[in-house]
């Protein structure tokens, strides 16, 4: 290489490193965007607190509540009410039935995701059984509590809130789906 | 640039002879015309795997139901002919050309980096050999789309997707050492008193080019990297169980895709910028807004990556955004259009066969870009998205678009290359034959797609039946018409009418002022330009 070529080489060089690195901070940056947007509906991981709730009694939010095993999570897993009418503010509690149908024990985490992706800024869960994993023996079954409020700030465009969970077995994922391709590839 | 006289001697060992003989010649190559000429064979045999692919497609689709092949191998076929096209056919063609033309445009006597050039092509046989043979694995290649999003290429594809993510890091290795080259090359060997504003257009465009290239390969090296320590190393990039996003995949993806398609546009209006004055005989109209609207399309591309993503449930402000800032990408490409137009009024023209494809270029891309412009109304995309009408989009903007551009660019310099007149009357015959068999196969997908016709599915309603039929005669016909091409092209080679040196009657640029066949070493001394 002619010795001129080098600190253009050089640059380019360090060029693409850095692009190669900067496809992977998208990673982080696209968390912090959600976060701040709340872009993709994921919700808090951390308990909120419910100081500066008071209640506006003139407003009604629609909170409809889903809930799945993902595809081979073979639980039942389901809210015990499906939807209910809110105030903005009001603290409320509702429960989620587990059943561990399978003959072993299997441990669980639940991922949450709120629609209208916007609205989960203004979603608080200040008790939520997604905060942790759960263990369930063979064949138990257990209730596990939710404890929310919706942030009276939340904009007047929404009227209906969703949240819906995904449950996913902690530690089989990859096993699981890698046999699971091949099966699905092979027909 | 007075420094540019000290360069050949890098090429000492080389200025007493000609090429070696026999595979060695190709092998161990350094000259920058061999390996222009190793890029532009390679991707011609691509261009006719993928479009045998496309042709496996077409004939499951001439009529609804399943016939010919199973829905597995449909995918493998819609996936394995986006990534050929793409990977194999488009991109290694525009810098086969780069490789032949930009020393001789510029004045230089090689690439910067002969070496260099050299393993930038080789690697690539590996990279589609390793992609082709993984169709053969047990369960098939990749079959997720070209797009490969996760979790079909995480959670839901088999093996053969390892294969697919180590062939396309190489083809982006290749990808980013040829753009290296082609910027070491531009910035340092220009000939004394070739400024910046007096490179002709094509080097213009392929300098940019060469910087969305070094600019999003690497994000895309990065984004196969996630999708395989996903699917084989436990990380949870894309997949929600552990805490990843699969939407996340599709904005890094087009995050490189969207810069991807202007890669593969950008040296297509450097080409046609080249032709056009030719045969209208008149310089071009408006260099410097060529050039500005060429760089302002290249740094709008990293604006507008979200348009690909309008039915994932963005927030509205940000729909609006990318749907503004697409919309944008239209004034600085209309500035283009009008100046190809402007060239050709009152000018001398003539309709030799690089000119036609420049016309059809003109029209057709237009087109192209017109439904790009519906297809970037948010509201409307709802309707069109994943439908034929996206296929039919970005058909006419790649086959009318970049391929037509690259025929062109083939007629025009052919004679240059291989020191013969092609055969003007066969040309004009796959000219034609090209021009109506690809409008065949491709305007009726507008129809289909705004009625609803969804794309990647080997079955379709009976509705759609007589226009996929039609369809496919297109795409037989296109398909047959390119074998004219590989026979003109071996005609041309073998002998034919003698070239003059500046080959068209209304061409200026440094390459014509060269013998023609152009010698194996041109440029030893660099050219003064006034």
């Amino acid at each position: 290489m002619a010795l001129k070529h080098q600190p253009v080489v050089i640059k380019l060089c360090l060029l693409t490193a850095a692009m190669f690195g900067f496809g992977y901070a998208l990673v982080p940056l696209y968390d912090v965007f959600c976060d701040l947007t709340g872009l993709n509906g994921k919700t808090s991981t951390m308990a909120a607190t419910a100081e500066a709730a008071i209640p506006d009694e003139d407003r009604q939010v629609l909170i409809e509540f889903i809930a799945r095993p993902n595809n081979n999570m073979p639980w039942v897993f389901e809210p015990v009410v499906h939807k209910m009418r809110v105030h903005p503010g009001e603290i409320h509690r509702i429960d989620y039935l587990a059943h561990n149908i399978t003959g072993r024990s299997m441990t669980a985490q639940a991922v949450p995701s709120v629609s209208p992706g916007q609205a989960a800024l203004y979603f608080n869960k200040m008790e939520c059984f997604c905060f942790t994993q759960q263990h369930l023996t063979a064949g138990q079954q257990l209730l596990m509590p939710l404890q929310f409020y919706v942030d009276p700030a939340l904009p007047e465009q929404f009227s209906t809130i969703t949240l819906s969970y995904t449950l996913y077995e902690v530690d089989a994922v990859a096993p699981v789906t890698a046999e699971t391709a091949t099966g699905d590839n092979n027909e | 640039m007075s420094t540019v006289t000290t360069d050949p001697h890098a090429h000492a060992e080389h200025e007493h002879h000609g090429p070696a003989k026999g595979l060695k010649r190709w092998l161990y190559t350094t000259n920058h015309k061999d390996i222009g000429t190793l890029y532009l064979l390679f991707s011609l045999l691509m261009f006719f795997i993928g479009g045998a692919m496309a042709m496996v497609i077409r004939a499951e689709l001439f009529q609804p139901g399943l016939q010919i092949v199973e829905p597995n191998f449909f995918n493998q076929m819609t996936t394995v002919h986006g990534l050929i096209m793409v990977f194999g056919a488009v991109m290694p063609a525009f810098t086969g050309l780069a490789n032949w033309l930009i020393p001789m445009m510029i004045g230089a006597p090689d690439m910067a980096l002969p070496r260099m050039n050299n393993w930038s092509f080789w690697i690539l046989p590996f990279a589609f050999s390793i992609l082709l043979a993984s169709l053969f694995m047990e369960g098939g290649g990749p079959s997720f789309g070209w797009t490969f999003y996760a979790p079909l290429s995480t959670t839901y594809s088999n093996d053969s997707t390892a294969l697919f993510v180590f062939s396309v890091h190489i083809m982006g290795i290749s990808s980013i050492m040829g753009a290296i080259n082609v910027i070491v090359t531009i910035m340092n060997l220009r000939a004394p008193g070739m400024t910046y504003m007096k490179m002709p257009l094509f080097v213009w465009t392929w300098f940019i080019t060469a910087y969305l290239l070094i600019a999003v390969m690497p994000v895309l090296a990065g984004v196969v990297t996630m999708v395989l320590t996903d699917k084989y190393f436990g990380t949870s990039f894309f997949d929600a169980a552990g805490g990843g996003d699969p939407v996340l995949f599709q904005h890094i993806f087009w995050f490189f895709g969207h810069p991807e398609v202007y890669i593969m546009i950008l040296p297509a209006f450097g080409i046609i910028s080249s032709i056009v004055p030719t045969f209208s005989r008149k310089p071009l109209f408006g260099y410097a807004s060529m050039v500005y609207a060429t760089s302002s399309i290249a740094l709008l591309s990293f604006l507008v990556w979200a348009h690909h993503m309008f039915t994932t449930g963005m927030p509205v402000a940000a729909e609006l955004f990318f749907m503004y800032c697409t919309m944008l990408i239209a004034v600085p490409t209309g500035v283009k259009v009008f100046n190809w137009v402007a060239t050709m009024w009152r000018g001398a023209m003539t309709f030799e066969v690089p000119m036609m494809f420049s016309l059809a270029f003109i029209v057709l891309f237009t087109i192209g870009g017109f439904s790009g412009l519906m297809l970037a109304i948010t509201p409307a995309d709802f309707q069109y998205h994943d439908t034929y009408f996206v296929v039919a989009h970005f058909h006419y903007v790649l086959v009318t678009g970049a391929v037509f551009s690259i025929m062109a660019a083939a007629y025009y310099w052919l004679p240059k290359w291989t020191g013969h007149m092609y055969d003007e009357t066969l040309g004009q015959w796959h000219f034609w034959c090209s021009l109506i068999s690809v409008n065949v196969l491709f305007f009726p997908m507008h129809f289909v797609g705004l009625a609803g016709m969804p794309r990647r599915i080997p079955d379709y309603a009976l509705q759609f039946a007589d226009f996929n039929a039609l369809i496919s005669i297109g795409g037989f016909a296109f398909g047959l018409s390119q074998l004219l091409f590989v026979w003109l092209v071996v005609k041309c080679i073998k002998g034919g009418e003698k070239a003059t040196d500046q080959v068209w009657e209304g061409a200026e640029g440094l390459e014509w002022t060269i013998a023609s066949p152009a010698p194996y070493h041109s440029f030893s001394t660099p050219p003064e330009i006034k």
